[in-house]
């Protein structure tokens, strides 16, 4: 697979790369190298101009850009470094978000249930009706977090997600991830620059390979 | 489709100061035009029902405007004043009735109304309880007044004095409330009703006081010959006309030199309004008659080209503040882009992103145009009385 910007110089160049169902994976590599990129190619968020991804047995060239976005909004939970919170929803309504920007899903009182009890699990539960200005950084992360796993998805994406945090924060954000793959058997690919947290993934990919230099 | 509106209404809610600025705008320049018209159209209806029922109006050579103001509308803007013996001449003309009117004091903010009964039978008005006045100092409420005022059948009112400071000025008299009218919804509802002498007497024309033959007033007494006597200012003057005091009044010289600020004239016949019309053609005489009709159509007139400056100078406000919402818009796209990225990333579809900024706008425009439609609602049902309250002042 490879992929480029526009005519930049950055180009990514991925002769293979597997993660297996259910896998625990950490990505490293240094800025610019991509990493966030891979992110976005995996989610559909950006397309290859060349080469194939699959994601959950979902060649994603083969879904128009609806398409990927259901897939995406259904089966995939996407955690940011920078949290990417809406600072005029509450924190109930931020982690409700999915249910609100796409018509695939539908909010119910069962739906509000679970993202309450989420956010209990995370140890905000009290906090439902703040808004993202009045939350520290570890707590914003934890509602971006329980955003992510609200529709329960196979296919965890994170990127730095602990890029912003003190320690206790980073390893209690980290906890509940992995907590999350394990006891559902998902698949969680993230992204850090942390060395300290390597030890926690099944393997890490190291992307100063895949570095190479637009066609 | 909810999800949408829900979205839309939590970003203008916690942007409430944006989101109010926006919506007040967009209020201001649907209302104001519109707003405008009403009151001008009410204005129109208003002015024109009273002035069409009202055939003549003769005053004092002035302002025509003023004198109908006055005599309609009881404007306390006193246009020059006529005499009593105008109303006199035109009844005894045989051409027409005439009703005096003298509308110059007032008590708070209601008018006082010197008129005389033909006033009351010309203008229809019933009593909602008591009866009519029949004394001096005795005075009929207009609806509105007596609910202004809190005050009822067995009540007083006190007239205003002019200013303040000035002793010479005229002073307060209280007068005895006997009737209250039925509501017209005309300008005689906001009416404190007496006889034009009462209003004489609030002028000081004419006066009660201490009988100087009696000995309790020897010591105020400076002068005494056989036709006059001159007292001090310790005689005590009389401020409310009761049973035992009223054979006190009194007013000097002949009442038809007594002021008016004008006399409703209502012809017998077309003809006979003709004739007095021709009779007021002098260019050198004192007093003048007008057709109310006439001063109010050109007033409209005016009303109506100033209107029109006004909402072409709302339009070029309303596109000046149009393009500004425009910018703010377009300029909270830019800062939104995060936002609308982040949306984008989790699986939200542009069609849906679009459709939330599309219900933000509509969401302000419903609103300012909600807004717009209560308020003029409001001046179509407070119309009148903010034109009484503008014609009045």
């Amino acid at each position: 697979m490879r992929f480029h910007y526009g005519e930049g110089d950055f180009c990514l160049d991925v002769p293979s790369l597997q993660v297996a169902s259910g896998e625990r994976v950490a990505v490293v590599g240094p800025s610019g190298s991509g990493k966030t990129t891979l992110l976005n190619l995996i989610a559909g968020i950006a397309r290859p101009q060349s080469g194939d991804i699959v994601t959950a047995s979902h060649k994603l060239a083969d879904l128009d850009d609806g398409a990927v976005r259901n897939f995406r909004i259904e089966r995939i939970g996407l955690v940011f470094q920078e949290f990417e919170l809406l600072e005029y929803l509450d924190v109930l309504d931020n982690v409700l978000l999915p249910y609100r920007i796409n018509s695939s899903l539908r909010l119910d009182a069962t739906v509000r249930q679970r993202a309450v009890s989420l956010l209990q699990s995370v140890g905000i539960g009290d906090m439902l009706d703040r808004y993202p200005d009045q939350l520290s950084q570890g707590e914003k992360q934890r509602v971006a977090v329980c955003r992510a796993l609200l529709v329960n998805p196979p296919l965890l994406l994170a990127d730095e997600p602990t890029g912003n945090l003190d320690p206790a924060n980073k390893g209690r954000v980290l906890d509940i991830l992995l907590d999350y793959a394990t006891a559902n058997k998902a698949t969680l690919v993230t992204v850090t620059h942390d060395s300290d947290l390597l030890s926690r993934f099944e393997r890490v990919i190291d992307f100063r390979d895949f570095l190479g230099q637009p066609e | 489709m909810n999800g949408i509106l829900y979205m839309a209404w939590r970003y203008l809610a916690y942007n409430r100061w944006k989101t109010s600025i926006l919506v007040g705008s967009i209020m201001l320049i649907i209302y104001l035009p519109v707003g405008l018209n009403v009151v001008v159209e009410q204005s129109g209806q208003h002015l024109n029902a009273r002035a069409e029922a009202t055939p003549l109006l003769v005053g004092a050579r002035g302002s025509p405007l003023e004198l109908t103001l006055n005599s309609l509308y009881f404007s306390l803007d006193t246009p020059e004043l006529t005499t009593f013996s105008e109303a006199t001449s035109i009844t005894g003309s045989g051409l027409a009735e005439a009703v005096p009117m003298y509308v110059r004091f007032h008590s708070r903010s209601q008018p006082i109304v010197g008129t005389s009964f033909e006033y009351f039978a010309f203008r229809e008005l019933t009593l909602a309880s008591g009866r009519m006045p029949a004394l001096l100092g005795e005075t009929v409420l207009g609806a509105s007044a007596a609910e202004a005022l809190g005050v009822g059948v067995g009540d007083a009112v006190v007239s205003s004095p002019e200013t303040a400071f000035d002793l010479a000025g005229i002073y307060p008299l209280k007068m005895n409330v006997v009737g209250v009218l039925a509501p017209n919804f005309t300008s005689d509802d906001n009416a404190i009703f007496v006889d034009v002498k009462t209003t004489w007497i609030i002028e000081g024309l004419g006066h009660g006081h201490q009988d100087l033959a009696d000995s309790a007033a020897s010591s105020a007494v400076l002068n005494r010959t056989e036709d006059n006597i001159v007292a001090n200012a310790s005689i005590v003057q009389f401020n409310e006309i009761t049973e035992d005091n009223i054979d006190s009044f009194h007013f000097h010289g002949n009442l038809d030199g007594y002021p008016l600020t004008g006399v409703i004239a209502v012809p017998k016949d077309e003809k006979s309004g003709v004739i007095l019309m021709g009779r007021y053609l002098d260019s050198e005489a004192n007093n003048q008659i007008v057709r109310p009709r006439d001063v109010v159509t050109e007033l409209l007139d005016t009303i109506l080209t100033i209107q029109q400056f006004i909402v072409a100078a709302v339009f070029i406000v309303a596109v000046a503040t149009i393009a500004t919402a425009a910018l703010v818009f377009l300029l909270s796209l830019r800062l939104r882009r995060r936002e609308i990225d982040t949306i984008g990333k989790i699986g939200g579809g542009r069609w849906h992103v679009a459709s939330m900024l599309l219900a933000e706008i509509v969401i302000v425009l419903v609103l300012g145009g909600a807004l717009a439609a209560g308020l003029t609602a409001l001046t179509w049902r407070y119309g009148s009385a903010i034109i009484e309250s503008v014609v009045m002042a």
